[in-house]
């Protein structure tokens, strides 16, 4: 398939393309239910499940596929192309064997009590909610499979720095580096969650467990979980995006300096995620309210220089005048379908930074906390320019990878368009929803939304329905994805010479400075999170709660022998 | 660094620090209280509704599996509410139609907001986090009602909308 200097060697060639499309497959699942849940909470469905699967059951599997495995999937793929084509170091093909394989394994593991309904814990496995130890177990190992190629990624590195004292480390390696130290970040305290306080609990070795203690451990894992998931995108706005338009990078020192930013200001933000819960102090959670609202400032700084690089391609290919350029981009070119994966994320995420800016504040969180809103929010985020980014590199490692000619190339640049239409109402009908009190969460066919119920709300229903029609949407956009994406990997292989890696030019030349190294960015992030996460949780240790027993989500008696 | 670049930096830096300032008045200046640490009550088992003053109540709600403790209060319009919240098992949430609480209610804590409910009719209760099978139907209501005991909630129109 692949030429001798192809710069991915075989292994990971064949690792990469191994995850995008076990990810891609589970995605079908995924997806799948996403469509269901809009229709069992507009009442097309009205019924507890549907062919065999509980709305909890199917909402665990949408949160925990989507959200978790697809995208860490993905981005160790991703990873693994970025380092091995930048740096030409090599890496040991048996290690790599090895994360995949925990990977695969521990997916297995946790997937398998969903489909069985022993994990109907939803993604956040808020204790006491217990699910079978196989779920924690699984979750563990689909983690620890994910630290073992940053461990490789940090080896080449360091290994490339001394090969090349003088020269600039390339941006999309900065970009996949910083991803993985907020992941490591991240998921140390969600370890700890998982190994020390839920699994033994869940085994029945301890009796009961401190849900405050457990919430925030988890939130300090799920906040920088978000930049986890949104910084691969930045990689390829700022890498791939401005060659694609035929342009350069605006700044390559801003670019720089928005991933170390995000190193910094990630972690110590996690109770924006905890203002409604009891067991924590006002005080912390306005800390961490302000520095949610600096974490905003990096991805300005992006919005700025995405733009700006965009405009620089378009006025090279002759765009003019104050709004004129905008005319000038490649909005449904076949051959460059990654412009039109990453375009319209841009602009759904005018919408995530708007709202996420909103749930930031503390007060304002009162109104939109737990309601429909919150899934309206993140489907312009995660499932914007997040999920978009993640479709249209899956494809292109695909075909780049797998040496696969691009089947469908017209009905694939529809794909984000569409998507990114129905996100909008489907955002539009769930936020509205959320404000007039609709919960998340909720199977509304039972009650809510159903007129035969004492329950029913019938000032939610008009939204309730949009949010349906945007899921319908979203649906249709991912069926022709899938369609793409299938047909492209059944389409034979061809030889291909090399990896064309779309990689942007800086605009300008400017000595780096203080963007050139990690260390001291990590360094100052291990100081915030000490002062952000130290007072709260020698309080949440301080014994004020009373731990709980296990309990079966089917049952208002503990789980107790 | 370029102007642009500088103008853009010192733009969005101006911007959230006037969010900033305008949401440390939505705390202060309105008073909107932000869930904290409770520790001078207990965890408490069974919910009850006590008569502080004229206007006055302490309502110690109490969460379970799939409803809420007690199920219905009852209240004469104007009345200040202390809210405590609990929950005997799972974690649960609440939001209260028209208001602005929102709390979480989690197994082994006591939470608390204050709220002020000056119209007449039935404010709903509804669970806000998943806590299980009959999660969707789990909810309760504030019915708020000059003559406590005389008016049927069928009469009363819903208040928090
Ligand atoms: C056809 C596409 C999709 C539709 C129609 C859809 C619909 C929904 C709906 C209605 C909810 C809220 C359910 C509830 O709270 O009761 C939800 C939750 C969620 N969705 Fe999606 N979704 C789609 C795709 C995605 C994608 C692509 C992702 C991520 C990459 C995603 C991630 C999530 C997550 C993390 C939740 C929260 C689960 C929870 O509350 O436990 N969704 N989705
Ligand atoms: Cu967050
Ligand atoms: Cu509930």
């Amino acid at each position: 398939m692949q030429g001798t200097n192809f710069t991915v060697d075989r292994t990971h060639r064949w690792a990469a393309l191994v995850l995008v499309v076990v990810a891609t497959t589970l995605l079908v699942l995924g997806i799948y239910h996403g469509l269901l849940q809009v229709l069992y909470r507009a009442g097309w469905i009205r019924a507890a499940s549907f062919l065999g699967l509980d709305y909890y059951q199917g909402l665990t599997l949408h949160g925990v596929v989507n959200a978790i495995v697809y995208t860490t999937f993905f981005e160790v793929a991703f990873g693994y192309v970025v380092i091995t084509h930048f740096l030409r170091v090599p890496l040991d093909a048996r290690v790599t064997s090895l994360a995949v394989g925990l990977m695969l394994v521990g997916t297995v593991m946790a997937a398998v009590p969903i489909l069985l309904g022993q994990a109907s814990v939803l993604y956040t496995f808020y204790p006491p909610l217990k699910a079978s130890p196989w779920f924690y177990l699984g979750a563990s190992l689909l983690v620890i499979g994910s630290w073992i190629p940053f461990f490789q990624w940090i080896a080449a590195y360091l290994r490339w720095r001394r090969l090349h004292p003088d020269r600039d480390t390339p941006l999309a390696v900065v970009g996949m580096l910083a991803t993985f130290t907020v992941w490591l970040i991240a998921t140390i305290p969600l370890a700890v969650e998982v190994l020390v306080l839920l699994l033994p609990w869940s085994l029945g070795w301890t009796a009961s467990v401190d849900v405050v203690l457990a919430r925030t451990l988890f939130w300090f894992f799920g906040h920088p979980l978000v930049y986890f998931w949104l910084l691969p995108a930045y990689v390829m706005y700022y890498v791939m995006v401005p060659p694609l338009v035929g342009g350069k990078l605006f700044s390559d020192k801003a670019a720089r300096l928005a991933f170390l930013l995000f190193i910094v200001f990630s972690a110590p933000v996690g109770l924006h995620h905890q203002y409604a819960d009891p067991g924590v102090s006002s005080s912390y959670k306005w800390l961490h309210g302000i520095f949610t609202f600096c974490v905003a400032i990096p991805s300005f700084i992006t919005a700025f220089t995405v733009a700006a690089s965009l405009e620089h391609g378009a006025r090279q290919n002759g765009g003019q005048g104050l709004f004129g350029w905008w005319a000038k981009l490649p909005y449904l070119d076949e051959q460059r379908y990654l412009f039109a994966y990453a375009f319209p994320g841009l602009v759904l995420f005018l919408f995530g930074g708007i709202t996420g800016i909103v749930n930031a504040s503390v007060t304002m969180n009162n109104v939109v906390h737990n309601t429909a809103w919150v899934p309206g929010h993140f489907h312009t985020t995660l499932g914007g320019p997040v999920f978009l980014a993640f479709l249209g590199l899956s494809l292109w490692m695909l075909t780049e990878l797998g040496g696969k000619p691009l089947r469908l190339p017209r009905w694939n640049v529809v794909v984000p368009y569409l998507w990114a239409a129905g996100v909008i109402l489907f955002s539009i009908g769930l936020s509205v929803a959320g404000i007039l009190g609709e919960p998340r969460r909720t199977n509304l066919a039972l009650s809510y939304s159903n007129p035969e119920s004492p329950l029913f709300q019938r000032h939610w229903e008009l939204w309730t329905q949009l949010g349906a029609v945007g899921g319908v949407l979203m649906t249709a956009a991912m069926v022709i994805y899938f369609a793409v994406f299938f047909s492209t990997l059944l389409a034979p292989a061809q030889q291909v010479a090399e990896l064309r890696f779309p990689t942007a030019e800086p605009l300008r030349h400017e000595s780096l400075g203080a963007t050139r190294n990690f260390t001291p960015w990590v360094v100052v992030a291990i100081i915030f999170l000490i002062i952000a996460y130290a007072p709260p949780l020698v309080e949440v240790l301080g014994g004020n709660t009373v731990p709980s027993p296990p309990y079966h989500p089917f049952s208002p008696v503990p789980l107790t022998k | 660094m370029e102007r642009n670049e500088r103008l853009i930096l010192v733009a969005s830096g101006t911007l959230m620090g006037v969010f900033l300032i305008l949401l440390v008045y939505s705390g202060l200046g309105l008073s909107v209280v932000v869930p904290t640490c409770v520790t001078d009550v207990a965890p408490f088992t069974g919910g009850k509704v006590e008569q502080k003053g004229i206007g006055q109540y302490d309502v110690y709600l109490v969460s379970r599996m799939w409803f809420f403790d007690p199920g219905e209060i009852r209240v004469p319009p104007g009345s200040d509410i202390n809210l405590y919240l609990s929950s005997l098992d799972v974690t649960h949430g609440i939001y209260i139609e028209g208001t602005n609480v929102n709390l979480m209610a989690v197994p082994g804590s006591v939470n608390f907001a204050r709220v002020r409910l000056e119209r007449e009719g039935v404010y709903r209760i509804f669970c806000h986090e998943y806590c299980g099978l009959g999660h969707q139907n789990m909810a309760g209501k504030i019915v708020v009602a000059r003559e406590a005991s005389a008016v049927s909630d069928a009469n009363l129109a819903p208040a928090g909308r």
